[in-house]
């Protein structure tokens, strides 16, 4: 039984492992000073960086956890600790389904609406559609780390004479931080890297990002335009983008299980 | 003497399923009630009433009078954050708030309702760890974790923090269940001079800490109360038969 379960931890950490390894090899020799300093040169150009487009995937998170995460955590408090009517369980119903619907789909609905109503593709469409991605896994993770706060804790705080909305602010939110901000953080690293909600809301840019009205360059999208062109030097920059990405992403999980440690054991 | 807490006619529900019947008692000041009775026969319940906080419960509910100096706390408009600030409780099972420091466990009560002016809250939190008999031990350590302590420690840092928003009443359910012999002396002696400034009512299983410690004694069961009166009269002259099989041990 043992050595079955060694084996499958083994089979299953061989995709992360050879991504990693991979990703590490192929993108490695394309990072250098220039990479994170300029903007990409014309086709045919040798050189040039991928600035805007790192610059540009910082923006875009931002700018859906900015939505996403007040959103997200007040639908979860509202969905732990208030749900008791008929509308909570719908709610909950509606982030299960948003969950599942493919990215794509959001790209096209965020096209559809903001991107023809603006009549442009924008920074905010690409924020918007990362956002409806990020919102529900926001809200799911939050309820599930309030649920798990004691009711001892609660009833604790009730009898002191603390009001619900105080003790939810004193006690349970505080006790459940370490979870929430963890959740957060995934719910981040997660709509880092979705590339095709994009492709149809904040498209690319060659240029340094100017306002949230405008396109903007992000490491997904030039990791999808690069590696499809025929040329070897833009595939070796789509590599060294992919490494970025990937290490953002693998920070941001890696902080955020540090940051649930820390709160956690905080003493 | 002075009646603190009359209960007039309380009945209690958890959904369809009623647990309290009819309760009728007064609680006098400044004496230790114990309310005794076999597990399930509504004690916890009982005292839940008391502060009001039995309705939090989904789908529990309330019917009857509780006077607390003659105002009723189920009048309508009573708002039950009120109450609750004027009747602190200690649950059975220890539960400081784990985020919070010793020091913070017991100022957060006093930070909800506001320092009065003039008051420090250093000084608040001092005296009520010294009532609770604490503060000799976590004097030097009160930005450590309320978690750190042993379980004595931890329900006597309850009783602190219960106390430092200055109730007049103090509910405790089975507060040394979970507790040693040592820490539960420590607790009962800590409650025989609480009362000299405090109403108290303290459910508990433990026939010794019931006579040990309490003036009074009712006796509950399933749901009703079968006798009330001087705990003495209680455990020597019961005048109800099943008061005495429970108190011989002769029941379930
Ligand atoms: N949260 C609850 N929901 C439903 N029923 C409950 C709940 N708490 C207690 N009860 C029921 O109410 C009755 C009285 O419980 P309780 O007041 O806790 O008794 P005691 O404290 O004397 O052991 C028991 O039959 C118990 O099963
Ligand atoms: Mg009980």
């Amino acid at each position: 039984m043992l050595f079955l379960t060694v084996l499958a931890t083994g089979i299953a950490l061989v995709p992360l492992a050879s991504i990693l390894v991979y990703v590490g090899i192929k993108g490695l020799p394309a990072l250098n000073w220039e990479f994170f300093t300029q903007l990409p040169k014309a086709v045919g150009e040798p050189g040039g960086g991928l600035a805007n487009a790192i610059l540009g995937t910082i923006i875009l998170v931002l700018l859906a956890a900015g939505i996403a995460l007040p959103l997200g955590i007040l639908t979860g408090i509202y969905l732990a600790e208030f749900g008791k009517d008929r509308l909570a369980p719908t709610v909950r119903f509606l982030c299960d389904v948003l969950t599942g619907v493919p990215s794509i789909i959001v790209g096209i609905v965020v096209y559809s609406t903001v991107v023809l109503t603006m009549k442009r593709f924008s920074a905010l469409a690409g924020g918007i559609a990362l956002a409806i991605i990020m919102l529900p896994l926001v809200a799911r993770s939050t309820e599930e780390m309030l649920r798990l706060v004691p009711h001892s804790l609660r009833e604790a705080s009730l009898a002191l004479g603390a009001t619900q909305g105080r003790t939810i602010r004193s006690v349970v939110l505080r006790s459940a931080l370490g979870g929430i901000v963890t959740g957060a953080m995934l719910a981040t690293a997660r709509v880092a890297g979705e590339t095709a909600p994009l492709l149809f809301t904040a498209l690319n840019s060659r240029y340094w990002p100017t306002g949230l009205d405008e396109r903007i360059a992000s490491l997904p999208v030039y990791i999808f335009t690069y590696s499809t062109t025929p040329y070897e030097d833009l595939h070796r920059l789509a590599w060294g983008a992919a490494l970025v990405l990937v290490s953002m992403v693998l920070g941001t999980s890696i902080a955020a299980r540090l940051a649930a440690k820390k709160v956690n054991g905080g003493k | 003497m002075s009646v603190k807490i009359k209960v007039e006619n309380l009945n209690a529900w958890y959904g369809r399923n009623q647990v309290l019947k009819d309760i009728n008692l007064e609680i006098e000041a400044n004496k230790v009630t114990a309310i005794i009775g076999p597990s399930g026969c509504g004690k916890s319940t009982f005292i839940r009433c008391l502060n009001r906080l039995h309705e939090v419960v989904p789908g529990a509910r309330v019917r009857g009078h509780v006077w607390v100096d003659g105002q009723d706390l189920y009048a309508p408009g009573v708002d039950p954050t009120e109450v609750r600030h004027r009747i602190g409780m200690v649950f059975q099972k220890p539960n400081p708030f784990p985020t919070m420091s010793i020091f913070e466990n017991v100022a957060v009560g006093v930070r909800i309702h506001g320092l009065k002016p003039g008051v420090k809250l250093e000084e608040i939190v001092e005296r009520s760890l010294r009532m609770a008999a604490l503060w000799e031990e976590v004097s030097d350590r009160l930005y450590t974790s309320g978690v750190s302590l042993s379980g004595g420690q931890q329900q006597r840092l309850c009783i602190a923090r219960a106390l430092a928003v200055e109730p007049e009443v103090l509910l405790l359910d089975e507060p040394c269940a979970s507790l040693d012999p040592i820490s539960t002396l420590k607790i009962e002696d800590l409650l025989v001079e609480l009362k000299k400034n405090y109403t108290i009512v303290i459910v508990t299983h433990n026939m010794q800490q019931a006579a040990r410690v309490s003036d009074y004694t009712a006796f509950l069961l399933d749901g009703e109360l079968v006798e009330y009166g001087p705990t003495p009269e209680i455990f020597t002259r019961p005048r109800d038969k099943r008061t005495e099989d429970y108190i011989t041990g002769r029941f379930g």
